[in-house]
């Protein structure tokens, strides 16, 4: 059979459909095919993908293609189709894994995991309990950046979101108390909410992804600088040396900090009391005073010294897990993040519970 | 001091780093662990320092059993391929970091610190550079306040781990001279770690080949060149052509001078040195083509291309002087004849 290609082949000209080139290749006992193009016109990638078609057809069908008549171009542009075969293997399938596979790999994920948090607390200790005999060995200068790193450069936000959590509290209450006239409560549920919960939680929260995240990067860092390597060859313990003044920086600053966001709150409280009812300022500030007792304002606190040692540990736990290469200290400042708050929030709901229970 | 290292065995998982590694290396030398990337030569040096445990095997030092020590009792200076400087110290207080933090018994002096700080500075040849911070140097400057304050310490083991690895080509060059120089000022036992020949040739006393975690070869530069043990180092060690006659290159070897029956071998490798190139005074003599050659400075590499007639084509290099290739007055696609003056026959 000869296929003749006539006029312009060029993409969005108006081309004879191949359909019944094909059809007729597959019926009839047609052995060879050849083609003629003294009239092709312009043609470009439409006649070689149409041409591919053809010689991809016939070939299947058993029958020989004769591709000699067509101009040298075509066939320089075909013998190059044809050189290289498809890659074997390249169009991989996507590996089916059973449910039961991925529920044994996340299994003893999660068994190396709760392991290396173990070891770590306990390594953890082990350099307490040598700083405690003022053996531990660290460089006080490190402390103080620390504390300056994750305290005062931490206000803004930390004004910002409490300042903000206080006004959303005294919205929501304002809603319901507004109704029986009881507006001057919104002072007992600001004040308390703020010192009990929402003051450290916010803390923990900001903190994790502020100074978790960052303690993370930076111990991953030098992991990947060899400078832990480094540390280890001059006789440094890298757990004493980077890791305790980081705790100690958190475990110290944390509480001061929950002391600040709870007066934020408070305040954030007042500017909607004040504002939007008709209560005075003193009065807020009075009523706020009656209803907040030490202990409530000594719960707030504890439990923000205890996120800052989560935080602190999740931190460095992750930073000092770093792999060798650049991306994982991202994701060594990710799963930093993850962990902190995944302890906080175990953490505050253990507190409140044990709370609840003794009563206080 | 000495190293010796006695069936050292590691693994990650299921693949073996290294395997049986049996290791002498005599006081003061300057060994090089010269290998392809991946084949367990940075564990090594890591496994000697203490950073990573084996498997099994002992580590000595000096005599003394040290597999069971942490890193900080067993004497070594570490240099890292990415310096490793504290970046938030100045270069002083890198240097003096090691000697700061020693225990108060064997705690020198501030001043005792500051004076050795500067002769350290001096012997790098930076002591202008004391007050600034690592990010303020180049390359090849922190990389020599790296070895200055790995060998605060007074290591007795100097490890380099790639030191040259991240500079670029003329500084990695000076460094090579520079490390060869103070080594032969200080004589401590030293290894460094590289997977570039020409460095491991040019700055080692004794070079090891390691491959897929075993030693393939161990001896000074010259005679790991001049008699690979197996075909693995001649091929790693220099540029190479490789020839297995019992296909169709038996005859092409035969007229271009090299005998190919009364061998030991099935392959031969030859050093582009050792191929003589002429040019062909009739067809008959012609062996190859000239296809195309490059400047090496004084020496030519000549590319080749292996007349169809006498077997496969294929490409073989040779070189020779500047001068001698000027002598020729060869062009591209040149009828060339061949003299190969010596082989080296591997299985």
């Amino acid at each position: 059979m000869e296929a003749a290609f006539v006029g312009d082949w060029v993409l969005d000209a108006a081309v004879p459909a191949l359909d019944g080139v094909l059809a007729q290749l597959g019926e009839g006992d047609i052995r060879k095919l050849i083609f003629s193009t003294q009239d092709l016109g312009r043609w470009d990638s439409l006649l070689m993908t149409e041409l591919i078609r053809l010689v991809n057809h016939g070939a299947n069908q058993g029958i020989e293609v004769d591709t000699s008549s067509l101009p040298e171009g075509i066939q320089g542009l075909l013998q190059l189709v044809y050189a290289i075969p498809e890659p074997i293997g390249a169009r991989r399938k996507a590996t089916r894994v059973s449910w039961l596979e991925v529920l044994g790999a996340s299994g003893l994920r999660l068994f190396d995991d709760v392991q290396a948090i173990i070891v770590f607390i306990g390594e953890t200790a082990l350099g307490l309990w040598a700083l405690m005999r003022a053996k531990a060995r660290f460089r006080t200068v490190d402390l103080w950046t620390n504390i300056q790193d994750c305290g005062p450069s931490a206000l803004p936000i930390i004004t910002l979101i409490s300042l903000l959590a206080g006004l959303i509290l005294a919205f929501v209450g304002a809603v319901q108390l507004a109704l029986f006239g009881a507006e001057i409560y919104i002072a007992d549920m600001v004040g308390l909410g703020m010192m009990r919960e929402m003051g450290s939680l916010m803390t923990g929260i900001i903190m994790t992804g502020r100074t978790g995240a960052a303690f993370a990067a930076q111990l991953g860092t030098m992991q990947v600088n060899s400078e832990i390597d480094a540390l280890k060859t001059m006789g440094f313990k890298p757990m004493e040396f980077l890791v305790l003044p980081r705790i100690l920086a958190l475990i110290f600053i944390m509480p001061l900090l929950c002391l600040y966001a709870d007066l934020m709150g408070i305040v954030g409280g007042a500017l909607v009391t004040v504002n939007f009812f008709e209560v005075s300022l003193l009065q807020y500030l009075n009523r706020t005073a009656d209803a907040v007792h030490l202990k409530d304002f000594f719960i707030g606190i504890v439990k923000c010294g205890v996120f800052g040692v989560l935080i602190a540990l999740s931190g460095c736990l992750r930073g000092m897990q770093c792999g060798r290469s650049a991306s994982d200290v991202g994701d060594a400042a990710t799963s930093a993040v993850v962990t902190g708050i995944v302890f906080i929030v175990v953490a505050d709901s253990l507190i409140t519970v044990i709370c609840n229970r003794l009563g206080i | 001091m000495s190293i010796v290292l006695t069936n050292i065995t590691k693994n990650f998982g299921k693949f073996a780093a290294l395997n049986n590694i049996d290791l002498e290396i005599p006081e003061g030398e300057l060994v090089a662990l010269l290998g392809p990337s991946g084949c367990g030569k940075t564990t090594l040096l890591r496994i000697i320092a203490g950073l990573e445990q084996a498997d099994s095997g002992r580590v000595v030092l000096n005599g003394e059993d040290k597999t069971e020590q942490h890193v900080s009792h067993r004497g070594i200076g570490f240099v890292f391929q990415h310096y490793a400087l504290f970046r938030h110290m100045t270069v002083f207080d890198n240097i003096a970091f090691g000697l700061r933090v020693k225990p108060k018994k064997h705690r020198p002096s501030e001043a005792d610190i500051a004076k050795k700080v500067h002769a350290l500075l001096e012997l790098v040849q930076l002591d202008w550079l004391h007050d600034r911070f690592p990010d303020q140097l180049s390359g090849g400057q922190r990389q020599r306040i790296a070895l200055a304050r790995a060998l605060a310490v007074e290591p007795d083991v100097l490890l380099l781990d790639e030191p040259f690895g991240a500079l670029d080509a003329s500084v990695r060059k000076d460094l090579r001279q520079w490390l060869r120089n103070l080594h032969h000022e200080l004589n401590v036992t030293s290894i460094f770690v590289t997977h570039d020949q020409e460095e491991a040739m040019e700055v080692a006393s004794q070079v090891v080949v390691l491959n897929h975690g075993r030693i393939e070869q161990q001896g000074a530069p010259s005679d790991i060149y001049d008699h690979p043990a197996n075909a693995f180092v001649s091929r790693f060690i220099g540029q190479t052509n490789i020839f297995a006659p019992d296909d169709h290159d038996a005859i092409w070897l035969q007229t271009s001078g090299l005998p190919v029956n009364d061998q030991n071998g099935k392959i031969a490798h030859v050093r582009p040195h050792d191929i003589e190139v002429e040019k062909a005074s009739d067809e008959a003599s012609a062996h190859a083509v000239l296809k195309d050659w490059q400047h090496l400075g004084a020496l030519i590499r000549i590319e080749l291309v292996k007349n169809a007639a006498h077997g496969e084509s294929a490409t073989v290099y040779a070189e020779m002087p500047n001068e001698q290739f000027k002598r020729l007055h060869l062009h591209r696609g040149d009828k060339v004849s061949l003299r190969i003056r010596n082989a080296h026959w591997f299985h």
